[in-house]
Formats: structure tokens, C-alpha cells, sequence
């Protein structure tokens, strides 16, 4: 009875059939696309294979200031990674394990701060990093990055250390060691699976980020990559296929991340959408 | 006794001493980067600066005076709700069919998540690019598309002052069904599979399952759906500025992107700080009169 099949199944199996073509039919448009000559796509149309593997598009990038862009990028996410887990992993331990009178309330501004849009703070941020004099530098990205990052992961790691069953802090307590001996030696690194879920969700999150990167930044030496699809895009704008090569690149390090650790960015997004 | 009560003391006065050094970090992030932006804002919206100056003109409540009466900033906001109605009706529905459709395949549909999910890998300005190019009307997609059924035809979506919110809805819904989808899923399989095999055994449907324990099991998850769906959406800003600017003559205008135009590009930092303060207070009072009134139906 189970294996029947009926016209319901393959009314679903349908269904289900389009959705996958939906979501992935830009997908396949960019990448052929990114394979084609200007002017092939205007004769052959769009859905048809590339004539060959054409790689000038390819070249052409990678020759061009693109690996700036990448740098960017690659420092901007890796920093503002580091300071996060740092911080976040700091906060956490107070937060899940020492009783003192402001827990609560203290906890509660850093969930409340994960609802500020941040719109409100780009006018702001953007004098304030003018009057620090690293406006349109890299290291103006990291503080908000940091900061904007910094509720979702305490909150995840919070309720990660909770978790953490008590007894070997006991025994290390007993044993003489501090708080802070407790924290370093126990607790921080018992946490690891916690970070490694922080660590892709809030890579693929400032990988992304776009309205920082705007407004903090003005000039190639200091933009990140879904800026430079921008800065491409004046200057291939009628090339199709040129445009298609850039965002097919700056996709790939989020594929192989999705492929490494796609449980864990699936736990870290479940877990931001708790906070609503 | 007098040894235990000082032990107890030191222990408290550590505790304390740990507690401060460990959240110093975090609080000073949130303090310089979220809280003091906040107030400046808004302090800001009381002047009428650009940008340049070295001085700033106090305005008092000029410019929110001003505000009440932009037109361009109301149609905005209605844009805004738009996208908010069309997002909660399009998204949480295909995202609930296709997480159903996920869990009761378990991992044969493997393949099928994994697909499903493809969107939310991009950014959103990689994703505005690329339906930028879908829906041109020269060598689109969709005009690939069009084409097959009727000639020549050539239809500017993007640069139709009635269609260009409506594609940019379809894009927007592209990018998020699978994050609703996911988050469903997770539901789903949180449940016990006792309570579907009692269910089966009194004799329900998967359907009457669904419609009778599941979904009223979910009602927080779904709720949470609502409230995500309904702030993301008054917060819309990356997509939109990529594919349409706001344009064709503000017909996919939002406030996000009105409040960019208005500081960063007409240098009116007064305004546009009058307009992101606007923002915090709308998607605040929204928000939680949404969680409010949801959780008032539920005493009832």
C-alpha cells in the first residue's frame, strides 16, 4: 500500500519537479551564460548550451583587479570572524553560567539589539567613521560588521554553553582553578561545535553584506566583492555574459561553504529566526 | 561561620569581577555600533545639515514635519506594505507545502532540498544582478520566454511603472521561501512521530494530520514566520536598490531606499536621518504590536 501510486504522487512529484526548475533555472542561466561570447547569446538565445568552453570571460576577471576585491573581502570576514567568536564567546559564559544581579536585564539589550534595523545607524556610522579617519578603508567595515553579528552569536552560543553538562567545571573549580581558568581551559573549548556553526553562518551573512559596504566605502581598494559586481557592471554593461562571470565567482566560496557545512548554516539560521 | 560568610563574599565579589571583564567586549560594540547611532539619529533628524558643513542648523521638528507630508515617503511605506502582505501570502504557504513535501520524502528528497535551498547562498545584490538580466527585455529570460508563445513581443518589466513592484516581489519571494522552508522543516521534524503514528492508528489522513496536529503544533513556529516576514520586509534595501533604484518614478520606492537617496546622494542628512528614525520607530511599533496582538488571540 505504501508504494502505490496514485495521481496525487505524480501531481506532487510535478510540483515539486517545477519548483527545483525554478529555483534553479537563474542558475543555470548565469553559469552557461558566464561560458559565452558577447555575441553568442544575441544569435544562439539563451537556453542553449555553450558552442565550447569559453574562458575568456574568466580570464579576463581574474586578470582584472578582481583578486583586490577578493582580499577585501577575505580580510574584512576573516577579522570581524575572529573578533566575533572572541567576544561572543566571552559574553556567552556570563551569560549561561554566573549568577549575578544584571544577567537577566543584560541579556535582554543584547536580544533587543538584534531587532535594530540597520538603516538607522548608516548616517551615524558613516560620520563617525569619517571623524575616525578610516572612512572608505577596510577597517571601517569591521566594527559594524562586528557589532551586528555580535547579538545573534551571543544568543546561540548562550544557549550552547547552558547546555554544557556543569560537573567538570565543578571538579575544575575544586581543583583551583578561577573563573577564568574555568572559561579558557573548559568551557571555550568544549564550545567548538557552537563556534563552527557561528563561524559559517556569520561567514556566508558578512560575505553578502551590502549596505555597510556601500556607504563605508567609495574606492576599488577598499570594497569587497558584491560591490565590484557594481563596479563590473559599468564597465561591462552591455556584456552580458562578462557580469554572469563575476557573480558566478563571487557564488562559489558560498557553495563550497554550504557543501562543508550545510547542517551547521541550516542550525545557525534556525537559530536567528528564533530571535523574532 | 564568620570564615563561610567572608568565603561566600570573595566568591560573589570574583563572580562579579568576571562577569564585568567578560561582557566589557560586547557592550562596548553594541554601545559605539547599535545604541549611540541610535540617539545620534535621531538627534540628527532635528537638523538640517549636508554632510559638508561644519556646522549643522538646529530645525527643531522641522524636519519631521516635513516628513509627515512627503508624499514620496507615504507611497514608500504603502510600497513597503505591499511587499509585506505579498511576502507573507506567497512565501510561508509555498515554504509550509514544500517543507511537508521534504518531510514525509525524509532523505530521498535529498536532492530536492539541497535545490530548493540554492537561493539562499547568494547575495542579494548577486541576485538583483542576475534577475536584472532575467527580466531584460532584450535578451531576458523571460522575454526568451514570452517569445516562444507570441512573436516579437517585448515587455520592459523593470521599467513598467504597475509591473516593476511585482517582479521585484517574485525575485524577493525567490530568495526567501527557501529560508521560511527550512525553518518549517526544522518544525516539522521536531515533532514527536508518536503523535503521527497514534494519529494514523485513529484512523486520520496525512492531510487531516497535518491540518488537525501538525499545523496547530507549529503555531509558534508559524507565528515567528509571521513576525520575520513582517519586519524583513519593512527593511528591504539590497535587492531593490540593484534591480530598480526605486524607479520607474518611485514605483518600487521603499523607505530604505528613499532614506539612501535622501543622505548619501541629494546629501540631505538631516532628512535622511529624519527618515531612518522614522524606520526604527515604524518597524519597532510593528513588531511588537504584532507579537502583542498574536499573543492576545492565543489567551482568548
Amino acid at each position: 500500500m505504501k508504494n502505490k501510486i496514485t495521481v496525487t504522487k505524480i501531481i506532487i512529484a510535478i510540483i515539486a519537479l517545477i519548483c527545483v526548475v525554478v529555483a534553479a533555472a537563474p542558475f543555470y542561466f548565469m553559469i552557461i551564460s558566464s561560458f559565452k561570447e558577447q555575441f553568442e547569446l544575441l544569435t544562439t538565445g539563451i537556453f542553449a548550451f555553450p558552442k565550447g568552453l569559453f574562458l575568456d570571460n574568466y580570464k579576463a576577471i581574474v586578470e582584472s583587479n578582481f583578486y583586490k576585491y577578493l582580499f577585501n573581502s577575505l580580510f574584512v570576514v576573516s577579522v570581524s570572524l575572529v573578533l566575533i567568536l572572541m567576544t561572543a564567546s566571552f559574553a556567552a559564559y556570563p551569560f549561561s553560567r554566573l549568577k549575578f544581579k544584571y544577567n537577566k536585564p543584560l541579556f535582554a539589550i543584547v536580544v533587543a539589539a538584534m531587532a535594530v534595523p540597520i538603516h538607522v545607524t548608516l548616517i551615524p556610522l558613516f560620520q563617525l567613521t569619517q571623524s575616525l579617519h578610516i572612512y572608505d578603508t577596510v577597517w571601517a567595515l569591521i566594527g559594524p560588521y562586528v557589532a551586528f553579528n555580535i547579538p545573534i552569536s551571543v544568543f546561540i552560543l548562550t544557549s550552547f554553553m547552558a547546555d554544557i553538562p556543569k560537573e567538570l567545571e565543578e571538579a575544575a573549580e575544586i581543583d583551583g582553578c578561577g573563573k577564568f581558568g574555568t572559561f579558557f581551559k573548559i568551557l571555550f573549548p568544549l564550545s567548538k561545535p557552537g563556534l563552527a556553526t557561528l563561524a559559517i553562518y556569520n561567514s556566508v551573512n558578512m560575505w553578502n553584506e551590502f549596505s555597510f559596504a556601500l556607504v563605508l566605502t567609495q574606492t576599488e581598494r577598499s570594497r569587497t566583492l558584491p560591490l565590484s559586481i557594481w563596479e563590473y557592471q559599468g564597465q561591462y554593461s552591455a556584456n552580458m555574459p562578462m557580469i554572469m562571470t563575476v557573480l558566478t565567482l563571487c557564488a562559489i566560496p558560498m557553495i563550497i561553504a554550504f557543501i562543508i557545512g550545510q547542517d551547521k548554516l541550516v542550525k545557525g539560521m534556525m537559530a536567528g529566526a528564533v530571535k523574532g | 561561620m564568620n570564615v563561610t560568610h567572608s568565603l561566600a563574599k570573595s566568591r560573589k565579589r570574583q563572580t562579579i569581577f568576571a562577569a564585568t571583564v567578560f561582557l566589557i567586549p560586547v557592550f562596548l560594540f553594541i554601545a559605539v555600533y547599535i545604541v549611540y547611532p541610535i540617539f545620534d539619529s535621531f538627534s540628527l533628524s532635528l537638523n538640517s545639515w549636508n554632510g559638508i558643513d561644519s556646522a549643522k542648523k538646529f530645525i527643531g521638528f522641522g524636519n519631521w514635519i516635513t516628513l509627515m507630508g512627503d508624499k514620496v515617503f507615504w507611497k514608500a511605506f504603502s510600497n513597503n506594505i505591499i511587499i509585506m502582505i505579498l511576502s507573507i501570502l506567497i512565501q510561508l504557504p509555498i515554504g509550509m507545502a514544500l517543507a511537508v513535501l521534504l518531510d514525509v520524502g525524509g532523505r530521498k528528497l535529498n536532492f530536492f532540498k539541497v535545490m530548493y535551498f540554492m537561493p539562499m547562498l547568494m547575495s542579494s545584490v548577486a541576485i538583483g544582478f542576475l534577475f536584472k538580466y532575467v527580466y531584460d527585455p532584450q535578451f531576458g529570460f523571460i522575454s526568451a520566454i514570452i517569445k516562444l508563445f507570441n512573436g516579437s513581443a517585448m515587455v520592459d518589466i523593470l521599467g513598467s511603472t504597475t509591473l516593476a513592484i511585482f517582479a521585484v516581489v517574485a525575485v524577493i519571494c525567490w530568495q526567501f521561501t527557501p529560508f521560511y522552508m527550512v525553518y518549517f522543516l526544522a518544525g516539522l521534524s521536531s515533532l514527536p512521530p508518536e503523535i503521527y503514528e497514534a494519529a494514523i492508528i485513529d484512523g486520520a489522513t496525512r492531510g487531516k494530520y497535518f491540518w488537525r496536529v501538525a499545523l496547530p503544533m507549529l503555531k509558534g513556529t508559524v507565528k515567528s514566520a509571521i513576525v520575520l516576514s513582517l519586519v524583513g520586509a519593512l527593511k528591504y534595501f539590497d535587492l531593490i536598490w540593484v534591480m530598480t533604484e526605486g524607479g520607474p518614478s518611485g514605483s518600487t520606492e521603499l523607505m530604505a531606499t528613499y532614506m539612501y537617496k535622501n543622505a548619501f546622494q541629494s546629501m540631505k542628512m538631516g532628512y535622511g536621518a529624519t527618515i531612518a528614525s522614522a524606520m526604527f520607530i515604524i518597524i519597532t511599533a510593528i513588531s511588537l504590536l504584532t507579537i502583542k496582538g498574536m499573543n492576545r488571540k492565543e489567551e482568548e
